[in-house]
């Protein structure tokens, strides 16, 4: 298994029930381990009626369309049928392996129906995989780098893995890949989006280098999804370049307005709801100078979104609080006079599409408009926050990756992020990248344990 | 108080743990953590005598060290704790006894004890090593001698133990946001909490020792230690009552209700901290504070001693040597009641404080 996070342990462990001998080679030293599983919270899975953790139904059918929504068509509607079909057994699977389950977060009510939940977040989930790995007598690679791929003829025959300062080649009969995209790879970001890369910041793991999926795409692999995407979110500008996860994200930004570095605004702060709004403004923020804006919000905003981890500038005039961003105090108090101008009266109601809106500017709010006329002012940096690519590996219902001859190799695997790109084409639908994980996982590690026993 | 680095600690840990919120499912601390923005003194004393250290949020956390957040919610609410201990304290000169409490200190405190009363004894005249004690232990240390000393020593725990109670529920009720207006409590759910240490377990079946390594015994040990402390002194107030209202006195027989409670309960003294020693030493050091080493072992060593000693006086109070270990008993007792306002024994209150606020907030 090369990858040790989601995909790559349920493969392992798929694996190493059909008796084969199983080793998992993990990029990251053990304290980082499990890729970007370890940030992640639920799965979405569906289900014909109500079970001990989910509410109502959620059946194949939705489960498919909202896929199919979410990625615009963009999805292989074979295998997204596959996983939808598989997620249905996934948190009675998980249970055996010592996962513990829990009803919706306080903070994610709305997905009480679709998503189960880990008991502690993904990294307790992480924790329970490897301790089932060990007992069941899988070998675990920590800060182990897969440096190359041995391939004949479509046919895996071992993987040059460097740890402990030699490169030693481990030879399978079959090897699954899942060792994540390559979002952390910030010369491979700088190929498809020059400087301005470099003021992204990555929101997982520092280790998804995306070092296996280029090998085995200079092997004659067959891609999968646009290799210049990413899914993307606004985050906090002062969160560290890598891993800072969940608690760097921002969601005031439908409260108040949002200026560029030049104190202009420039998108529809009042265009949609959470979680759409949420995945648009990564790249809204990665198409300004600088890759850089500002999320403004007044004392009626406080309280009403998440808190980010990092306190916001806060100030009692508007001038004041530009001087505290680095932003032209003019300029920025000239944006908040016209905006404030502009507000029609209505009747604010922030759960629905409401009236509140602005008339005249360009670009107008379009609901949730409030004038910023109450101190304490508040303002926070946003710059863009990478969270997986979507680039990946052709593979069909057996998990098999496909070739560029259209065949598929004998016995490469692949799971999670590094295929999810077959049935995530674009867009995002919260917990399915873990079910993707999970599903593909059980299949690329049930076929590569057959194939290694038979 | 809380130096303003250990407040500055808490506040970054709450700022990261208020953003993320995947730990909630384990136990008060994260609901409770929900309802506030801002996290003063009195909010991070409230939510560090609610944390059971239990310890499952630490290998949850994804920020946990080395991730450069070193997001340590056990360790360091455990610091805040310590410091919260040091606020509530009467009177507050003595404040600094927390960090000093250590196994020796405590040892020699008893022992201490002792000696005075042994000295006392022999200038009193009474014979250390009787031929035919009887199992009269009034013989040795006379009754109006016992009741002036307990009365003086346990009053005085009481009254400083009630003192820090007042003063922690006080500053309990200081926290809070408008959303969390404290409101008498109507039902017995905190209480019932505190005495099923249902938080100790992460909300699964069993308690934490180290990364995905998870048992039962911790809450057995620690149940056994409280209601062995419970039922010696359930053994006591009898003693008493049958000694003022009935007349009746000691020594009692082995079926008597004072000896059975006593026996029951000093064998769960004995059991319970013995256990929980050796769980000390298994667990994982991450989880706690390493200042606090001597705080915690202090208290479970005059437990087991005075449990120990107690035992041993009751098989041995017929024969000589039962002076010198009525001496010895006494004077653990004694040092016990002594250290208690100054020890580990307030957490169980400040934490019953903590989990009764929880209750009626969490109602709201």
């Amino acid at each position: 298994m090369l990858g040790g996070g989601n995909a790559g342990l349920c493969a392992a462990l798929s694996a190493r029930a059909h008796g084969a001998s199983v080793v998992v080679v993990e990029g990251a030293p053990r304290v980082f381990r499990g890729g970007n599983s370890r940030h992640t919270r639920n799965l979405r899975s569906m289900h014909d009626a109500p079970t001990d953790l989910l509410t109502d139904a959620y059946t194949e059918d939705e489960y498919v369309s909202d896929l199919v929504r979410v990625t615009e068509g963009r999805t292989d509607q074979e295998l997204a049928r596959l996983v939808v079909r598989g997620s249905a057994e996934c948190p009675a699977w998980m249970r055996r392996f010592g996962i513990r389950l829990q009803p919706p977060l306080r903070g994610t009510l709305h997905l009480g129906r679709t998503n189960v939940h880990f008991l502690g977040g993904g990294k307790a989930l992480m924790n329970s995989y490897y301790a089932a790995a060990e007992r069941q007598g899988i070998r675990i690679l920590y800060d182990a780098k897969v440096v190359g791929l041995d391939l004949a003829d479509g046919r895996f025959r071992s993987a040059s893995v460097a740890a402990n300062g030699s490169v030693e080649a481990i030879a399978a009969r079959s090897v699954v890949l899942a060792a994540g995209g390559f979002e952390s790879n910030l010369d491979w970001l700088r190929e498809i989006w020059g400087p301005a890369a470099d003021n992204f910041i990555i929101r997982g793991t520092p280790y998804n280098t995306g070092v296996v999926l280029r090998l085995m795409l200079d092997a004659g692999a067959r891609p999968v999804g646009d290799p210049t995407q990413f899914h993307c979110v606004a985050v906090d500008a002062r969160a560290p370049k890598f891993d800072g996860g969940i608690v760097t994200r921002l969601d005031s930004v439908s409260l108040g307005i949002v200026v560029n570095a030049q104190g202009d605004r420039f998108h529809d702060e009042g265009e949609d709801f959470w979680p759409k709004r949420y995945a648009i403004w990564g790249r809204l923020v990665a198409q300004q100078p600088g890759q850089i804006a500002y999320s403004i919000v007044d004392a009626k905003a406080i309280g009403h979104f998440m808190p980010s981890m990092f306190p916001p500038k806060a100030a009692h005039s508007i001038p004041e609080l530009a001087r505290m961003l680095d932003l032209a105090p003019d300029a920025l108090a000239r944006t908040v006079d016209q905006f404030n101008r502009a507000v029609l009266p209505g009747s604010f109601d922030h759960s629905s599409l409401d009236d509140c809106r602005t008339e005249g500017l360009t670009p107008n709010k379009t609901h949730w408009a409030r004038p910023l006329d109450t101190p304490p002012f508040w303002g926070y940096p946003l710059r863009p926050g990478i969270t997986f690519t979507y680039l990946g590996l052709k593979v069909d219902a057996r998990a098999r990756v496909v070739m560029t001859n259209g065949e598929p190799a004998a016995n490469i695997f692949a799971a999670g992020e590094i295929m999810a790109g077959n049935i995530l084409g674009q867009g995002y639908v919260a917990g399915v990248g873990m079910t993707i994980g999970t599903v593909f996982g059980r299949i690329a590690g049930d076929q590569a344990g057959r194939h290694a026993v038979a | 108080m809380p130096s303003p680095d250990t407040i500055r600690r808490g506040q970054h840990v709450m700022a990261v743990c208020n953003a993320c919120r995947y730990c909630e499912g384990y136990c008060p601390v994260f609901p409770a953590m929900e309802k506030r923005l801002i996290f003063a003194k009195d909010d991070l004393a409230y939510l560090a005598n609610l944390c059971h250290n239990c310890g499952e949020c630490l290998y949850a956390c994804q920020f946990a060290p080395p991730h450069e957040f070193g997001i340590n919610v056990p360790r360091t609410l455990a610091e805040i704790r310590l410091a919260s201990y040091e606020d509530y304290c009467w009177p507050r000169g003595m404040a600094a006894a927390f960090r000093h409490q250590a196994v020796k200190s405590a040892a020699l405190t008893a022992l201490g004890l002792s000696a005075v009363l042994l000295a006392l004894t022999v200038v009193a005249g009474v014979d250390v090593w009787p031929a035919q004690p009887a199992g009269d232990f009034y013989q040795v240390v006379p009754h109006g001698v016992m009741v002036a000393l307990f009365g003086l020593a346990g009053g005085f725990a009481t009254v400083a133990v009630a003192i820090g109670c007042r003063r922690a529920s006080k500053s309990f009720r200081a926290s809070g946001s408008s959303s969390t207006v404290d409101r008498p409590t109507r039902d017995w759910q905190g209480l019932r909490d505190a005495l099923t240490l249902r938080h100790l377990h992460g909300s699964g079946p069993d308690c934490t020792n180290s990364e995905e390594q998870r048992s039962p015994w911790r809450r057995w040990c620690h149940h056994l230690t409280m209601y062995g402390f419970g039922l010696c002194f359930a053994s006591t107030s009898v003693a008493a009552l049958y000694h003022v209202v009935f007349g009746w006195r000691a020594p009692y027989g082995y079926g008597s209700l004072p000896v059975v409670l006593g026996a029951l309960g000093g064998v769960g003294l004995l059991a319970g901290p013995l256990g929980l020693f050796a769980l000390r030493r298994r667990r994982d050091p991450a989880l706690s504070d390493p200042s606090q080493a001597g705080l915690d072992e202090s208290f479970i060593f005059m437990l087991l001693m005075t449990s120990a000693t107690g035992l041993l006086l009751l098989a041995f109070r017929n024969q000589s040597a039962m002076a010198l270990l009525l001496i010895v008993h006494l004077g653990f007792v004694l040092g016990l009641f002594v250290t208690m306002p100054y020890g580990k024994f307030v957490h169980g209150l400040y934490r019953t404080a903590a989990l009764l606020k929880y209750g009626s907030e969490a109602r709201q």
